[in-house]
């Protein structure tokens, strides 16, 4: 299902000759512009930095500072490196999810090539981050507490480990293409007033999977950082 | 019957049971954290945090229905199956 009148709209003649379906080619006009806009907020905040700070640096150090506080209180301390990664898909996240809200905007996330990258590139740190911490002893990760049921063991946490990119992706996708979804067919039933509570869900889940996309981020890394039971 | 009113039957009754279960589950969660805050309510916004993030992980259940019917219907492997004998019986 394609979604019927976008801002961004002539990306999908632009990039037909790439062989991308129309629907991709929203989810990539939609992520160029989120990534212009974070810039160019990052630019505002950035430009005269005060020692109080006002106006925008004001609110981009509440939010930083947020996640800050979320990432310490998950991680404990040498969880800080991980700070800006978590802090990158939060916000890309977030902001990929609300902007579905305004009328003639696509979210990105709504596509299941960018929750599957968000997810991937998750899986991969933790993974990286398991080998650099523990060498080749992060194989015990994978073996459970008793000895002669690591073959048994293994299967399970691997299965257990596939799972999680398969989880994250479904979770973001489902939530945003189910709103899209569920907004398209009320503008083609009642438009007047009616899709109005749905958006209103639409801001409250676009908040809790973005936060709950990062809370799971943390959770993994802090699992392959920590020593096997 | 007809191959795509299996598949509008299959979509529609597996979502429906999806969000049985979903709604038991999350019910059961938000029974205990309203439980929670009512006896304590000093650590109302832990509680909280640990019943949005309860509630997330099982909505996502619902999710996993919603995907599977949504490829029922719009993304479905045996369409193109169904068509071709569908044009045989008719060409007979």
């Amino acid at each position: 299902m394609v979604h019927p009148i976008l801002f961004l709209q002539f990306f999908r003649e632009l990039l037909a000759p790439l062989h991308i379906a129309p629907a991709s080619a929203d989810a990539i006009a939609y992520t160029w512009l989120i990534i212009v806009i974070l810039l160019l907020v990052s630019v505002i905040a950035t430009k005269t930095i005060k020692a109080v700070p006002t106006g925008m640096q004001n609110f981009m150090e509440v939010v930083i500072g947020g996640i800050e506080n979320m990432i310490v209180e998950t991680m404990g301390e040498h969880g800080r490196p991980f700070f800006p990664l978590v802090a990158t898909l939060a916000i890309f996240i977030l902001i990929s999810n609300l902007i579905g809200l305004i009328p003639g905007f696509f979210p990105p996330t709504a596509n299941i090539n960018t929750t599957a990258a968000c997810a991937i590139v998750v899986f991969v740190m933790t993974h990286v981050v398991g080998i650099k911490e523990h060498g080749a002893g992060y194989i015990k990760h994978f073996l459970g507490p008793i000895v002669w049921l690591a073959p048994m063991m293994f299967f399970i946490e691997v299965i257990g480990h596939l799972s999680r990119v398969i989880s994250l992706t479904l979770r973001l996708f489902g939530n945003m293409n189910g709103h899209e979804l569920v907004l398209m067919i009320f503008f083609g039933l009642a438009p007047f007033l009616v899709p109005l509570p749905m958006m209103l869900m639409g801001v409250l889940v676009s908040f809790i999977q973005a936060f709950v996309f990062m809370l799971l981020a943390m959770i993994y890394i802090q699992g392959s950082l920590e020593h096997a039971h | 019957m007809s191959f795509f009113t299996m598949c509008m039957l299959a979509a529609g009754f597996g979502m429906a049971i999806g969000a049985f279960g979903t709604g038991i589950g999350q019910g059961l969660a938000v029974k205990s954290a309203v439980e929670g805050v009512s006896r304590n309510p000093g650590a109302s916004g832990k509680i909280l945090t640990t019943m949005m993030i309860g509630l997330a992980m099982i909505e996502s259940l619902a999710i996993y229905v919603l995907v599977v019917c949504l490829i029922i219907l719009f993304a479905n492997p045996y369409k193109d199956i169904a068509v071709k004998l569908a044009e045989t019986v008719v060409a007979k």
